[in-house]
């Protein structure tokens, strides 16, 4: 069993975006070498930007965008959902993570638009955003502003729900049940 | 096939003309296999050397749903993909029998989740289910070889009182003595 500790904010790119942003609200967290950075929603597309291409962060690749649900977690967290950015400098074999939370402002149990629920998408940044980010939208009804083509990856375009949803029901709302009977008759 | 050997020189043989349409499809089922998950691996090593589905005359695995007459389900249908399976089950031309192989084909098995169908048999018509996770490929033979015997019984088409036909529904149990466990490894020899 591992003790609690307290996180450890040393490292070097928590000082390098706050130098850089001096006005933005940052929160920082640490677990077990993996540094957060959490952000604004406004804000980060300008710092994700600023983590690519800044020489002393140069955080090349994005590995993964995913999102999170906090629904009923057992640790009060500032918001609801949550976008994470799974960044890798190569050069220096640096993970960093940046993290977004987003509060909705209408019901979550459909799939309806919601204003609050959007985060600048960093397709311009790494092409290779354009799957992860679909799939946050499927899965959790987030939407990315300036998507090249925000469309569901993995459910399909009438599915009901955002299903990785919390208050979606593991089993879900009959879909898996409403289909047609094929039987010999009419086949 | 030597059996003329035997016979004098203007001998003729008769039999029924349905009982040689049924040795003929009984010896050659032509299995769609519809492998989406670990169960496919097992339908394959069915039709591999060491079990051998050939011996039943049912190893032409055929990709067109056009060519064959027994859908073999092996694996979990998820929501999306059972629109296809169904059109497969469609295009397939009688006569035609469905196997629901292994626990997720058949009811969904420990995936009780939204995303998966709790049972192809909900909404296709299914003849023969093996159960098991994965079943083992004598299990699956066991499943081909009840097909034969329904074709051998004239099992085509079997048909409810309003003229439909209706699914077999038969369950192939384990035809092998399963054995303690766990079991002894050897190296060598
Ligand atoms: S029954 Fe078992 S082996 Fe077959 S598809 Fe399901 S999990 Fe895989």
């Amino acid at each position: 069993m591992a003790t609690p500790t307290s996180p450890k904010l040393d490292h070097p790119t928590f000082a390098a975006v706050k130098a850089a942003f001096p006005s933005a609200k940052l929160r920082a967290t640490e677990f077990r070498g993996q540094s957060t950075l959490i952000v604004e929603p406004g804000d980060a597309h300008a710092i994700l930007a600023f983590l690519r291409d800044d020489a002393k962060t140069r955080y090349t690749f994005l590995s993964d965008v995913t999102g999170v649900d906090y629904l009923n977690y057992p640790t009060p967290m500032p918001g609801r959902f949550a976008v994470i950015y799974n960044l890798i400098a190569f050069d220096r074999d640096d993970r960093f993570f940046v993290k977004v939370f987003l509060d909705p402002s209408i019901p979550t149990n459909g799939t309806d638009e919601d204003p609050a629920l959007y985060v600048d998408s960093v397709c311009d940044l790494w092409p290779g955003a354009e799957w992860t980010e679909r799939e946050v939208f499927d899965m959790y009804g987030i939407r990315f502003r300036n998507h090249p083509d925000l469309r569901r990856i993995l459910t399909w375009e009438a599915y009901p729900a955002h299903p990785l949803r919390k208050d979606y029901p593991l089993r879900g709302r009959g879909e898996r049940e409403s289909y047609k009977v094929v039987d010999r008759s009419t086949s | 096939m030597g059996i003329e050997a035997a016979l004098p020189t203007d001998a003729f043989l008769t039999t029924q003309l349905r009982r040689v349409i049924n040795w003929s499809r009984r010896s050659s089922i032509w299995p769609i296999p519809f492998a989406t998950a670990c169960c496919g691996i097992e339908l394959m090593a069915t039709a591999c050397s060491r079990y051998d589905l050939a011996r039943f005359g049912a190893e032409v695995m055929r990709f067109s749903p056009r060519q064959s007459d027994l859908l073999i389900v092996a694996g979990r249908v998820g929501i999306k993909m059972l629109p296809v399976l169904q059109r497969i089950y469609a295009q397939m031309t009688e006569p035609k029998w469905v196997i629901s192989m292994g626990a997720c084909a058949s009811t969904g098995g420990i995936f009780d989740t939204y995303a998966t169908v709790q049972g192809c048999d909900q909404f296709i018509p299914v003849d023969v289910y093996i159960p098991g996770c994965p079943p083992r490929p004598e299990q699956l033979i066991e499943g081909v070889m009840a097909i034969q015997r329904i074709i051998d019984e004239d099992g085509i088409p079997p048909s409810g009182p309003d003229g439909r036909r209706i699914p077999l529904g038969l369950s192939v149990l384990p035809n092998h003595p399963v054995a303690a466990q766990p079991v002894g490894v050897r190296v060598g020899s």
